[in-house]
């Protein structure tokens, strides 16, 4: 069986940093696969060159088969991707940000009709579908992105810390949604989130990155039982964490964001 | 192309829920039009002219009675006596009167001797419109004085007659061309450079560029719907502006076709400029810092507001590739003159090469990744 992602020996340098240094691992398809790490550790890199926003500096990810340098395409069909940034249109109402994007994913006419309301009950958005999203709250504008990602049926989900910023109940939410729309769906997903108690609930998998190197692979309980000197069940992820990727502090300078400029007109 | 027609879509719903964008896009050009047309678009009057006449004499009085025939008839110039030349010159030096008319002794006397007589403007040139228009209006004044009292049956001097090929064109209307482009510029720079950048800041492109759109869908979508939202803006203010400034028969549909054809390819050519300024650029303060320098830039070398031939070689430099200047001398052409397509095709045919040209460089330089 074909691995729904396959990172071969991945490297994506800025300069001379190096933010991303020969990562490798597999993920099977249906499988929850969790991507944690401190900040500035490199995982939305390496996310970015997964769904072909970065282009790798060597080595290559296949997705579902296809290479993301060589058939960025075919990659870009086969995957669903809720970028770490706000893209949801918020002028545009729930239902009218899911049919432009089924558009720009050149979803029939008929699978469209079908598939809108399908993915708005999955995320229990029916009754706000003519709303505008600027007035919707954060984990309802999650969700929206979760529905807008699935709109042309992917079969592997990549999510960028999607549950940042957003209250313990709309957090859970989020998961219960997501959790659903896969059993229902044959889905792949591939998160990043920095809360270890969801990693530890929701992923079959989990993949340590620091320094843009990968520290460790396994389920949680396995992780968890290989903390030398202390047992599994009084271990929480947490402490897995901090075994594999150290107490310091990241202090660290970074490239200014245009979102800093003081003209950005931020609208939330 | 069906993706194309998404970001299409996309960007005119949301344009369509931003209404003070509209109309701020057309708040300013017809503000400047109004406000710059009767600003400067008047004659100048009730220039305050102190007269002292130091002579008394007969010829002196004439002088003066031709001068109070301006004062009360074109109203150009008001009149007030000094006996005191020096208090006139002080009152000058004040800014209280804007010239000072010297009749000096022995006027009278030269002017019935034949002896080169001479009066004295003595004129506050700090401003320039001022000065010329006082001027104007004494030489007028003297050439009347030495007509002769009596016209001989034939006239022996060579005449000029000046016809006027056009209707009266008040400096509102000559404006017009100007403040038209202008609304495209406006709709052009807001709602595509700065919605463009913010959009990008914000993230919102990553969605994009997720998606199979391709590169050329994608920079078809951002050009076809900017130039859909400037062509709006343009056109709204082409027929409101026409109106304003009485352009006679503003609803002529040959010459609206044509006018808004003008509108169309402006539109086209000043996103294909932005969109190359605007290709790598990330902070949206850049777009509102270029603003107010493409402004000035682009508009006033254009011949929009004084003609071209007034200007130093380096700014005719700018004025032979500016977009501006084509696309004002072809709204001159339709809305002044009304004339025919023959008097705009080398316009159209500038402004496309240049949409062309600008297009092409930013594709180039456009990046699909990150």
């Amino acid at each position: 069986m074909t691995a729904a992602v396959e990172v071969r020996t991945i490297v994506k340098r800025f300069g001379n940093f190096t933010a991303v240094d020969g990562i490798s691992f597999s993920v099977t398809p249906g499988e929850v696969f969790g991507l944690l790490g401190p900040n500035g550790a490199g995982k939305s890199t390496l996310i970015r060159m997964m769904v072909t926003l970065l282009p790798p500096t060597s080595g290559t990810a296949l997705i579902n088969g296809f290479d993301v340098a060589k058939q960025a395409d075919q990659v870009r069909r086969s995957i669903g991707v809720i970028p770490q940034a706000m893209t949801t249109d918020l002028e545009l109402s729930v239902e009218e940000n899911l049919l432009i994007f089924a558009k720009l994913y050149g979803v029939s006419r008929e699978k469209r009709a079908r598939l809108i309301p399908e993915l708005l009950a999955a995320v229990e958005l029916t009754q706000w579908a003519d709303k505008p999203v600027k007035n919707l709250s954060g984990g309802m504008r999650r969700r929206v992105e979760i529905a807008r990602g699935l709109v042309h049926e992917p079969r592997v989900f990549f999510l960028d810390e999607p549950t940042t910023g957003l209250d313990p109940v709309s957090r859970t939410a989020v998961w219960d949604m997501l959790r659903k729309i896969k059993a229902e769906r044959d889905l792949t997903v591939l998160v990043t989130t920095h809360y270890m108690d969801e990693a530890d609930k929701l992923c079959d998998r989990i993949a340590i990155v620091d320094h843009g190197k990968l520290v460790a692979l396994d389920s949680p309980e396995a992780l968890k039982a290989s903390i030398p000197g202390r047992a599994a069940e009084d271990t929480t992820l947490d402490d897995v964490f901090v075994h594999y990727t150290g107490h310091a502090l990241r202090d660290a300078l970074q490239a200014p964001s245009a979102m800093d400029s003081p003209f950005m007109i931020r609208r939330s | 192309m069906q993706r194309t027609l998404a970001i299409v879509e996309r960007e005119m719903r949301r344009f369509r829920r931003s209404p003070l964008l509209i109309v701020m896009s057309m708040i300013f050009p017809l503000a400047q039009l109004v406000v710059l047309g009767y600003a400067f678009g008047g004659n100048v009057k009730h220039l305050r002219l102190a007269v002292v006449d130091q002579d008394r004499g007969v010829p002196a009085v004439r002088i003066r009675e031709l001068a109070n025939a301006v004062s009360s008839g074109a109203h150009t110039i008001d009149l007030l006596d000094y006996t005191d030349s020096g208090v006139a010159l002080s009152a000058l030096r004040n800014g209280n009167v804007n010239g000072v008319l010297l009749i000096p002794p022995g006027f009278s006397r030269r002017t019935l001797q034949g002896n080169a007589p001479r009066v004295a403007l003595v004129s506050d040139n700090t401003d320039n419109f001022v000065f010329a228009s006082l001027g104007a209006t004494m030489n007028s004044v003297v050439a009347a004085f030495n007509e002769p009292q009596t016209e001989a049956r034939i006239a022996t001097k060579a005449g000029l007659d000046i016809v006027e090929i056009y209707p009266y064109v008040p400096y509102i209307q000559y404006l017009l061309p100007g403040s038209i482009t202008m609304s495209i510029f406006m709709m052009v720079m807001i709602g595509g450079g700065i919605i463009f950048i913010d959009d990008k800041a914000r993230g919102l492109h990553e969605g994009y560029l997720v998606t199979p759109v391709t590169k050329l869908e994608l920079i078809a979508g951002f050009n076809l719907s900017g130039t859909i939202k400037a062509f709006m803006a343009g056109a709204v203010i082409t027929v409101l502006g026409s109106y304003i400034a009485g352009v006679p028969n503003p609803l002529d549909p040959l010459r609206l076709v044509r006018t808004f054809l003008v509108v169309g390819v402006t539109a086209f050519a000043l996103i294909s400029l932005m969109f190359l300024l605007m290709v790598r650029v990330t902070d949206p303060l850049a777009p509102r810092a270029m603003f107010g320098l493409l402004n000035t830039v682009l508009y006033f070398p254009s011949g929009a507001v004084y003609p071209q031939q007034g200007f130093p070689g380096w700014m005719h430099a700018i004025a032979a590739v500016d977009p501006f200047t084509y696309a004002v001398h072809a709204f001159k052409s339709l809305l002044l003159k009304n004339t025919g397509f023959d008097a705009i095709a080398g316009d159209l045919l500038y402004l496309t090469v240049f949409s062309a040209v600008a297009m092409t460089a930013a594709t180039l330089l456009f990046k699909r990744t990150l």
